[in-house]
């Protein structure tokens, strides 16, 4: 990969200079060092060791407010992911959020034979079968639970809610235990080798399976499943589906009998899940369904909805602090009492930002932060009862 | 084949464990040579991110090790490490490693005994568990000696 090949695979060269990008980059309203503007036109200048070696190449979020409002059709984002693969060819490897333990676990996992035991939190509250020809992608959850207990974040909260939906819509998913990570965050770190390595293992592994349909709580791993596999020749035989979707559908059929939650709540849009795959309504449609919940939408909502500050956990700031605390501030000025999201990484930023210390956290809003699945679990527990 | 050397790294604190590694060898203590030390200013900086590593690079064994609970120079260390060591011990048991291939110790400096006793029982535990999963040994490459 060079920085030519980069420029000529996303159409960089259409850039007209509007600077569009810019004005409406998360990260560019906080950083005013960070341009996408400027990056485009220092790749187009040929300027590739200032551009591989600035820390704005890993800065950006790509969570494609960018891309979507460029008259020029730039894809800004994908740009940044294969210059980061030139700058990581360099010997650049931009700043890892968390010490880089989420990078080194990835590469960990692509050693083959390794018998990972990421299984071990299921209990018999829920129907799993070996025999089903749908699969759950549980993803990096496991992993995530000690690393994030600091913040009291547990992502497999998001995974039993999940199964507890899953069960209640009648669905006995299965589980593989020899699961790896999906690569989303190698990809777009620019570590294609790690990437290619997780995206084939995983690819054969769910062939083997034979399933035919594979339900995510994470649009991380949706997108990288639904869009990244296939670019890298690795298209899967079977349907993928994001919880909301599922729900959504399924509500509609009225197959899932909802209690009622008495909350007012806003509804953050995830980038992958949003901007990227286009998913907006299907999780909106899910609050409107259950009984007591009122949505009250940001001023930013949709595809204007603003990022939660830090994507493949590579440089978090101060400047994603910012983004955060701009973001909570605005769901706070809705009088909404909780931040509803659908994806664990909003959820991870967001819990991290509010645990803030000292001057920081005075001036952070504190709010809830609950997933959508965890929302529609306590729905279908208030049926229940 | 030659007998498989296990290849450890040691991240010891400047104050305590690394200076009970120099009594052990200024006092002519013997212990075997598969360590590697790591001189860390303190237990509580190693981070869990240097014990992945370890283990990405091919270490079959690591060990923490710094002061005592009320030996530490700066206060809470031991206290910060406990806390990161449990943290990284749950990330390598869900990666499929075995707790035994980490070790979490406090030695202070007048310990050169302790220090080697612990090098020396370590190597031979790991002799029986063999190479880690991790390791360029268990995937059939062979690597150089230690």
């Amino acid at each position: 990969m060079s920085l030519d090949s980069a420029i000529q695979a996303t159409k960089t060269y259409y850039c007209l200079e509007c600077g569009k990008c810019t004005s409406l980059c998360p990260v560019a309203r906080h950083d005013p060092s960070f341009s996408p503007r400027a990056i485009v036109e220092m790749a187009l200048l040929g300027l590739e060791d200032e551009l591989v070696f600035s820390k704005g190449l890993f800065s950006c979020l790509t969570c494609y407010t960018c891309s979507q409002k460029c008259p020029a059709d730039v894809d800004f984002p994908v740009f940044v992911r294969q210059a980061r693969a030139v700058a990581q060819n360099s010997g650049e490897h931009g700043t890892c959020a968390h010490s880089g333990q989420l990078q080194a676990l990835a590469r960990m996992m692509t050693t083959p034979g390794i018998k990972q035991r990421r299984l071990e939190w299921l209990s018999d509250r829920f129907q799993i079968s070996d025999e089903s020809d749908i699969l759950l992608w549980v993803g990096c959850a496991p992993y995530f639970e000690p690393i994030f207990e600091d913040i009291e974040f547990r992502a497999l909260d998001i995974t039993e809610a999940t199964l507890t939906v899953l069960n209640a819509l009648g669905i006995q998913p299965r589980l593989l235990a020899d699961e790896k990570c999906c690569g989303h965050d190698a990809l777009w770190m620019g570590d294609e080798e790690t990437f290619k390595k997780l995206a084939e293992h995983n690819a054969a592994l769910i062939k083997d399976a034979g399933v035919k349909k594979i339900i995510f709580s994470c649009p991380e791993g949706y997108r990288t499943l639904k869009l990244d596999y296939p670019a890298y020749g690795l298209a899967l035989d079977c349907e993928l589906q994001h919880i909301s979707e599922l729900l959504a559908e399924r509500i509609e059929q009225g197959d899932l009998k909802l209690g009622r939650v008495d909350k007012k709540v806003s509804y953050q849009d995830p980038c992958r899940l949003g901007r990227h795959l286009g998913i907006y309504d299907a999780p909106r449609k899910v609050l409107q369904a259950i009984p007591g919940i009122e949505l009250v939408e940001m001023e930013h909502c949709r595809e204007n909805s603003i990022c939660c500050g830090t994507s493949a956990f590579t440089n978090c700031d101060s400047y994603s602090n910012d983004i955060r605390k701009e973001r909570l501030s605005e769901a706070a000025s809705t009088d909404a009492e909780a931040i509803v999201t659908s994806c664990p990484k909003c959820q991870t930023h967001f819990r991290c930002a509010m645990v803030d210390k000292g001057e920081e956290k005075r001036s952070m809003p504190q709010l809830d932060v609950v997933d959508l699945v965890n929302l529609v679990a306590e729905s279908l527990r208030g049926a229940e009862s | 084949m030659p007998e498989f050397e296990p290849k450890i790294v040691a991240f010891c604190c400047n104050w305590c464990t690394y200076a009970a590694a120099d009594l052990a060898g200024t006092a002519r203590i013997q212990y075997p040579p598969n360590v590697y030390i790591v001189r860390m200013m303190c237990s509580g900086m190693v981070s869990p991110d240097y014990v992945l590593r370890a283990f990405e690079k091919g270490a079959d064994g690591v060990i923490v090790s710094g002061c005592h609970y009320t030996d530490c120079h700066y206060i809470d260390g031991p206290i910060k490490c406990d806390a990161m060591f449990a943290k990284v011990r749950r990330l390598l048991y869900t990666l499929g490693l075995e707790n035994e291939r980490l070790r979490r110790e406090m030695i202070s400096t007048s310990e050169g005994t302790v220090f080697a006793r612990l090098v020396t029982e370590f190597v031979e535990q790991l002799r029986q568990l063999g190479p880690s999963p991790f390791s360029p040994a268990s995937k059939g490459v062979l690597s150089e000696s230690g």
